[in-house]
């Protein structure tokens, strides 16, 4: 094809894409910082919430995991400010979407996690003494937690892929400032690569992190009951 | 604080009466009592499906009754309300405090070490402090004589050994009363003898006990008091003489039948 590569110019401007991986790591870890636990609150609701609560908070769960994440963004950014009339910055209506969008998937990661736990544990604790708070704390989430690692860690990247979309309402994350970097210098195809490139160095090393988290955490004790 | 103490009330650990338990339509127990006193060993047989697990968890109410009343130290549980009893489960939580169980199943903390599962009641139940919960972790790991596997994990223990925990888990409450549910049908034969060992030295030592169990042997030695159940009612009630080698019921007879020999207690040669 002949096509001479450039990356040179990527360089010049590479700290507008660092700037761009910061906010997209911004987000991300926000709503990754109120997604979680909104997500383990909104699991015990629905586990052990009464009648109504179960409904509502199945019913929001759903409503969020089968929503488009955009049309979710575009709601947050365009419809909300006009409901309460107060502007909304891209910054805030991205965490905020992102932070419920997640939210409904870790409920269902804890959900899992949570019954995952077999019943006898509930029954040797309750025969002990222990209420159903004290029961979740001491014994049941922390069995729970280690078997979600995989799937949250499968969510937290999903998550940080879909943070893409909040260049759509003009926030600065990493892929719009590739885009403007493109624009600005012609080099489309250098920009793009070097920015999926950005993404897959961080993304990598995370899930190589709790790889080896996992690993340590098997070692400490846990095996299978017989 | 409504239950009356009997004129025994004093000795008495646990009062049944009455005890009905019906899952949907099916009745699975029709109406038991029983009385045991402090100290006594009280071994409940007959075959699966009796009710006697079921008999066992409405004692420490993980089942709650259909009807009937417990009464434990003397004092009834519950509340009594327009001719049925009221439980809440706040109540139920502390009573479960002071009954002590041992699962079929063990049912150990597999994510805390050995000491730290027998700690766990006093520690979050009775909010005792570190050192003192330490200490009697150690004590009744010891009573169960696996103070040298104290900061082993139970996936590292043979089945014997984390029954043994278990039961150590169970004391470190200092219960008024234990509850042993088939405690040996999971283990291995080879792996029984010590757990029921272990039993034997706990009824030795004066706690009272309801065993619910399929070893008959065990049962002989160890029991004042035999009850068989069947069909969700207790068909005979006696020493372990009186139930085990002369029993006067037709069904009792069939189901020590259906058992064989069972094992005679070892000689003693001291």
């Amino acid at each position: 094809m002949g096509y001479e590569w450039d990356f040179a110019v990527v360089f010049r401007d590479f700290d507008l894409l660092l700037l761009g991986l910061v906010n997209t790591l911004k987000v991300t870890g926000l709503a990754l910082l109120f997604g979680v636990p909104l997500g383990l609150a909104l699991s015990l609701a629905r586990l052990y919430g009464n009648f109504a609560a179960r409904l509502f908070v199945g019913l929001v769960i759903e409503f969020l995991r089968t929503t488009p994440p955009i049309a979710q963004l575009f709601w947050f950014f365009f419809a909300l400010p006009i409901l309460i009339g107060v502007e909304i910055d891209p910054f805030r209506a991205s965490v905020l979407t992102f932070s419920l969008q997640s939210s409904a998937f870790f409920a269902e990661v804890f959900r899992a996690g949570i019954q995952s736990v077999e019943a006898g544990q509930w029954e040797a604790s309750r025969a002990i003494g222990m209420d159903r708070n004290e029961t979740l704390r001491r014994v049941i989430l922390p069995q729970g937690v280690k078997r979600m690692i995989p799937a949250f860690l499968e969510r937290a990247i999903e998550l940080m892929k879909t943070t893409t979309l909040v260049s759509a309402i003009s926030y600065a994350d990493l892929l719009y400032q590739a885009n403007s970097v493109a624009q600005s210098t012609y080099r489309t195809i250098e920009v793009f690569s070097v920015a999926a490139g950005m993404y897959f160095v961080v993304i990598f090393a995370c899930s190589l992190g709790v790889r080896r988290l996992e690993r340590r955490m098997a070692r400490s004790g846990e095996t299978v009951m017989n | 604080m409504s239950g009356g103490r009997g004129a025994d009330g004093a000795g008495e650990a646990l009062r049944i009466e009455d005890l009905r338990k019906s899952f949907g339509d099916l009745e699975v127990l029709g109406g038991v009592s029983l009385s045991v006193r402090r100290g006594e060993v009280v071994v409940v047989i007959g075959a699966s499906g009796s009710g006697k697990s079921t008999m066992l968890r409405c004692v420490n109410f993980m089942e709650i009754p259909t009807s009937g009343k417990i009464f434990l130290g003397g004092a009834l549980v519950g509340r009594e309300r327009g001719g049925g009893i009221e439980y809440r489960e706040k109540e139920l939580t502390r009573l479960r405090a002071r009954v002590g169980m041992v699962f079929q199943h063990f049912n150990l903390f597999p994510h805390m070490t050995v000491l730290q599962n027998v700690m766990e009641g006093p520690k979050t139940v009775l909010g005792c402090d570190g050192e003192e919960c330490r200490r009697r972790g150690n004590l009744y790991l010891d009573r169960v004589g696996l103070a040298w596997k104290a900061e082993s994990y139970p996936s590292q223990l043979s089945g014997g050994q984390q029954q043994r925990v278990a039961i150590a888990r169970a004391l470190a409450m200092e219960p008024e009363i234990m509850l042993f549910d088939e405690a040996t049908s999971a283990l291995d034969p080879e792996l029984v003898g010590e757990v029921l060992e272990t039993m034997k030295a706990l009824a030795e030592d004066g706690m009272t006990m309801i065993i619910v169990t399929h070893e008959l042997g065990f049962a002989y030695t160890v029991a004042d008091r035999v009850l068989f159940l069947s069909g969700g009612r207790v068909l005979e009630e006696g020493t372990p003489s009186e139930v085990l080698t002369f029993p006067r019921e037709e069904g009792t007879r069939n189901f020590l039948r259906g058992h064989g020999t069972f094992r005679l207690p070892e000689p003693r040669l001291d």
